[in-house]
């Protein structure tokens, strides 16, 4: 690992206003930079240390929604008796996702800002192609191994797959991201690869998340986060659906429903497809299975990740009918 | 904006106070293991994927090997030499021992400070949510039904 500056900061502002120096970089939980600049891919000049501002960490849940201060750590929200009543996919989420420690550690603000894990991209001493890297310089990944990839919203660029768990669960329920002032719908805050896989969030030098605000609804208090992956836990997602759930004063007509895909795209992946599909649809086996493979419409494989596009499907209707059973 | 090379840092360590100069850039694992001669902090995968640098932070149990030295100033450290009270090992090491919940024994300083946690979090009302929030501690030798046992015992104890 390369040196570098230490700063603490000691407001908000002054945070901001350090880190937007050219090579410096925000410190927070640290488990995705220090372990990426170890790798060698991230390399700044100067950390701005704001893991000991006041204030940034409180994490309120009101009648209308959420407020969670982008220092709460994974594992406090994941705890949270309201978060866990009233938006039980958040909490799922957060706590199938890294490691208890990891999860003590790592911000709410870090996590959305955490980079793929894409074997390629962490590898350059090996893998010196990398447009997320090193813009222009092509794509090692294609061609490769690419059981971990995604096969939704890739790019002729970049195939890498956004790995997080929070997101996922945070774009099903229409969360924003607070940027100081400026307030981002998560859903535009992560970007698609496009020509310029580099430029990963809708966030600006000189910009720090404060807080996520996640708004209340009959559906994200009737939610779930089904995670499927190659070992039962400490371990990324090979697929996975946030869902939530409204149904008819029937008990089985749906009224809304909330859908998102992990593990599978190259940003948290809304699939409203599957939403508008079962609107109005009676809550039955079959018809939530035929309408789960809208999930992954227009999806492409590279090979080896060709079970993503059976895989997602699956544990969407799974997810659903899930719910549908907790009555 | 401090300079490059070394910066003042201040570390309460199992109940001592220690200043050191350092580089920025040396994790708290580092500064423990190869400047204060702490060597129960193991250094594993040195990624934040093997939990054999398990420590506490003011209490929390985090990886040593991604925290910067600097930032745990201000904050309380404790590691595995500083578990045992007046020579009597803390319950969760005598489990431990009691269940033989170890092989080679390089992660077991991670597993117990992770145990220590565990079972303080509430984190360990049966054996299937003890494997799931211990699960950030990897073991080569493969111990890990006897490593669930010693945290069952020890949390059954803590609940007496």
């Amino acid at each position: 690992m390369r040196d570098f500056s230490y700063l603490r900061a000691t407001s908000p502002d002054a945070a901001r206003q350090a880190a937007a120096l050219p090579g410096a970089m925000l410190l927070a939980g640290g488990t995705t930079l220090i372990d990426l600049a170890k790798c060698g891919v991230a390399e700044p000049d100067a950390l701005v240390d704001i893991t000991h501002l006041k204030g940034l960490d409180a994490i309120e849940v009101t009648e209308r929604g959420a407020t969670i201060g982008a220092l709460a750590r994974m594992g406090h929200v994941a705890d949270h008796a309201d978060i866990k009543s009233q938006f039980p996919a958040v909490s799922e989420a957060l706590w199938q996702a890294a490691s208890a420690q990891i999860r003590n550690m790592a911000t709410i603000g870090g996590n959305l800002m955490q980079r793929t894990r894409c074997p390629y991209f962490r590898d350059p001493s090996n893998f010196s192609a990398c447009n997320k890297r090193q813009p222009g310089s092509g794509c090692s990944a294609i061609g490769g191994v690419t059981r971990g990839h995604a096969v939704l919203g890739t790019s002729q660029a970049c195939i890498a797959m956004y790995p997080g768990d929070l997101a996922t669960a945070l774009v099903a329920f229409d969360a924003t991201v607070h940027l100081g002032d400026r307030r981002v719908p998560v859903d535009e805050f992560f970007l698609l690869p496009g020509t310029t896989p580099d430029k990963e969030h809708a966030i600006e030098p000189g910009e720090m998340i404060t807080a996520i605000e996640i708004p209340s609804s009959i559906a994200a208090r009737r939610s779930t986060y089904l995670k499927v992956r190659d070992r039962q836990s400490y371990e990324f997602a090979a697929a996975s659906a946030a869902v939530g759930l409204e149904l008819e004063a029937d008990g089985r007509t749906i009224r809304t429903l909330r859908v998102a895909l992990g593990g599978v795209a190259t940003k948290p992946w809304r699939a409203h497809a599957v939403e508008a599909a079962l609107k109005g649809k009676a809550l039955e086996p079959e018809a939530v299975r035929a309408a789960s493979l809208l999930a992954v419409e227009g999806a492409v494989d590279h090979g080896a990740n060709h079970y993503k596009i059976e895989l997602a499907p699956r544990v969407v209707a799974r997810a659903i009918l899930k719910l549908g059973e907790a009555a | 904006m401090t300079s490059k090379t070394t910066i003042p840092v201040h570390l309460d360590i199992n109940g001592q106070h220690h200043e050191l100069r350092l580089e920025p850039r040396v994790t708290l694992l580092d500064a423990l293991r190869d400047r204060l001669g702490l060597t129960g902090t193991k250094k594993g995968c040195d990624h934040g994927q093997c939990g054999a640098c398990t420590v506490h932070l003011d209490g929390e149990r985090v990886l040593a090997c991604l925290t910067l030295a600097a930032q745990a100033e201000g904050r309380t450290v404790t590691t595995i030499e500083g578990l045992a009270r007046e020579g009597e090992l803390h319950p969760v090491q005598a489990a431990f021992l009691e269940q033989d919940a170890f092989q080679c024994g390089y992660c077991t300083p991670g597993q117990i400070m992770s145990a220590v946690a565990c079972i303080r979090e509430g984190h360990a009302g049966s054996d299937e949510e003890i494997r799931e929030y211990m699960a950030g501690n990897l073991c080569r030798c493969g111990a890990y039904p006897h490593i669930v046992a010693a945290v069952r015992q020890a949390a059954l104890e803590a609940a007496q």
